[in-house]
């Protein structure tokens, strides 16, 4: 195994993602294999190569400036609509700080 | 009137020869969607009002005597991961399940100023992730060709109602083949079109640098149409090309003679034999229509899908932390504290699928691994693109199948995760060097099942794209 369940637990805390014992233990045995095969990257010789981190064609065609402009914002009602909890104009959360 | 087989046409002359008006096709084709659709599960919902309301708009400008518009009237399917102001949009995703987007995806606003009519939201794999569709909080989509196959994924809901009917056009998004192998899987035309060309502002984002809305249709002409009518830039979306949008249809004029197409021979190996064989008549018959078909080589293919589970899964784990149970409806029962609001909303709320992939992208992007894998990957994204590059000094377009097979059995690939990965061989590598590529039908197995033919073109080349795409469609059918 490459991955030991503490990892995979660790990986779902860095995620924020609670998951059950089961959960963990699937996640443990396919994301060995999933990593085993992308292992296969270790083949091939990227020295030299800059990395790719956007689709790129020539500047004129993605030149990003627009003009400096307000449009009006949503709105506090409408952004807050889909909100679980919404109140007072804001999104509540439970208590972050005990007193 | 038979809806099944309504193009953008067919619906422009009946609107203005007043053979039927655009509120009684609408009704009509809703009442035709609905009573199919338990067959399919390929709509999530239906939106009458809306439909209906854009119908009368094209309505009232044919009676003004004014142009209706280039999709007057055209009933349309749109993928549940694309916004829809006031019409609940979920990407199959529990974690949405009622949430109401308050604004239009740009491509939403074109398509219905156009005069195109949504009649409703398609069912999805869970945040577009997925090659099956059996991800979707709300059930499978059964290919209509055979319902107990998949229609594939993760746009399977789109490509679904095209093949039934019970839409003309859809709106699908590719992140790493969703709108092309689902097109594929159903029979029908899928484009994905090059990275920037049409706006994804109010696309829910997946993986931002390889999501594509694409536009799905029964023919090359009225996807080349609808391409044509939302590509272009867009102020909300700093990715959208600057680049003016050709008339696609200038395109259609069934002339390939003289094309040179490059046959890949890392894509041909690992087909079953029926799709082999399709995939080798289609290339005859582009030969017969004239073009020049060479051999060619695309070295880094086999790394195409450990690259794109890299990129994909990362960036899939940065976008979907937003979903945290403060603002998009749904929060977890068990939310006595902040991290553990967080933590079990999302445990919750997420499927499987989507978990496995924040999980991979996690982990990729964590602390000591980033430039073993992540890194490692842009550069290796870096040689795909490429290949491509130096292929597209000699050829004009590539050829190559869409899958390795035809849509595959309900639940025969669920349990395996990293076979359903590879399936996506040969479509990932066009999102990964943003290039068009589409899919278009290449006739059927023994069994009726459909193969797609895939086409892919330098950056901006929709026309050659689809110039390819229209001649073998008008080529006919291949047995």
């Amino acid at each position: 195994m490459k991955l030991t369940e503490q990892e995979v637990r660790y990986v779902a805390g860095l995620a924020n993602l609670s998951l059950t014992d089961a959960e963990v233990h699937k996640f443990q045995a396919d994301l060995d294999e999933i990593l085993g095969h992308i292992d296969r990257l270790n083949e091939i010789d990227t020295a030299g190569v800059e990395p790719m981190a956007q689709v790129l064609y020539p500047a004129a065609d993605t030149a990003t400036w627009r003009d400096d402009r307000e449009v009006p914002p949503l709105g506090t009602g409408t952004a807050l609509a889909n909100a679980p909890q919404p109140g007072a104009g804001y999104f509540k959360v439970p208590k972050v700080i005990e007193r | 009137m038979d809806l099944r087989s309504l193009t953008i046409a067919t619906v422009r002359q009946g609107l203005l020869a007043r053979t039927f008006s655009a509120v009684e096709l609408t009704r009509e084709a809703l009442r035709f969607a609905e009573a199919e659709n338990s067959s399919t599960n390929a709509y999530l919902r239906f939106s009458p009002e809306r439909a209906l309301h854009t119908a009368a708009r094209v309505d009232e400008r044919i009676a003004r005597g004014e142009d209706p518009g280039p999709l007057a009237g055209v009933p349309v399917a749109v993928k549940d991961v694309i916004l829809t102001e006031g019409v609940r949009t979920t990407c199959g995703s529990r974690l949405l399940a009622d949430y109401i987007p308050p604004y239009d995806a740009t491509a939403i606003t074109r398509l219905e100023q156009a005069g195109g009519v949504i009649l409703g939201k398609t069912n999805c794999d869970e945040f577009a992730m997925g090659s099956s569709n059996e991800n979707s909080a709300f059930g499978p989509v059964r290919n209509p060709l055979d319902p107990h196959r998949v229609p594939g994924g993760s746009s399977g809901g789109s490509a679904a109602a095209l093949a039934q009917g019970t839409a003309s056009l859809a709106l699908g998004s590719d992140t790493g083949g969703s709108v092309r192998q689902p097109a594929s899987f159903c029979g029908v035309v899928g484009v994905t079109p090059t990275y920037g060309r049409v706006s994804r502002y109010g696309l829910t984002a997946f993986a931002s640098s390889l999501d594509h809305i694409g536009p799905m249709a029964r023919t090359v002409r009225d996807a080349a149409i609808l391409l044509g009518v939302i590509a272009g830039r867009d102020p909300l979306d700093a990715t959208s090309a600057e680049a003016p949008v050709p008339d696609y249809t200038k395109a259609l004029d069934g002339n390939v003679n003289g094309l040179k197409l490059g046959l890949p021979r890392e894509y041909l190996k690992d087909l079953t034999s029926e799709t082999g064989d399709l995939i080798s008549a289609g290339v005859e018959t582009l030969r017969r229509l004239g073009c020049e078909v060479r051999d060619i080589s695309l070295p880094a293919t086999g790394y195409a899908v450990a690259c794109y589970y890299i990129i994909a899964t990362a960036e899939a784990s940065s976008n979907l932390a937003r979903y945290d149970g403060v603002r998009y409806t749904f929060r977890s029962r068990a939310s006595g504290t902040l991290s553990g609001m967080y933590r079990n909303t999302r445990g919750e709320g997420f499927g499987a699928e989507c978990k496995r992939r924040i999980m991979l992208g996690t982990y990729v992007l964590s602390k000591g691994y980033y430039d073993a894998y992540y890194l490692k990957a842009q550069k290796v994204r870096a040689l795909i693109a490429r290949d491509f590059a130096r292929a597209f000094t000699e050829v004009d377009a590539i050829v190559a199948p869409v899958s390795p097979f035809p849509a595959f059995k309900l639940g025969e690939k669920v349990d395996d995760p990293l076979q359903m990965y590879l399936s996506d061989i040969y479509t990932i590598t066009g999102d990964l060097a943003g290039i068009p590529c589409m899919s278009v039908p290449c006739g059927k197995t023994a069994a009726g099942l459909p193969v797609g033919l895939q086409i892919l073109a330098r950056h901006f080349d929709e026309p050659n794209m689809f110039r390819l795409a229209d001649a073998f469609e008008r080529a006919g059918p291949i047995n």
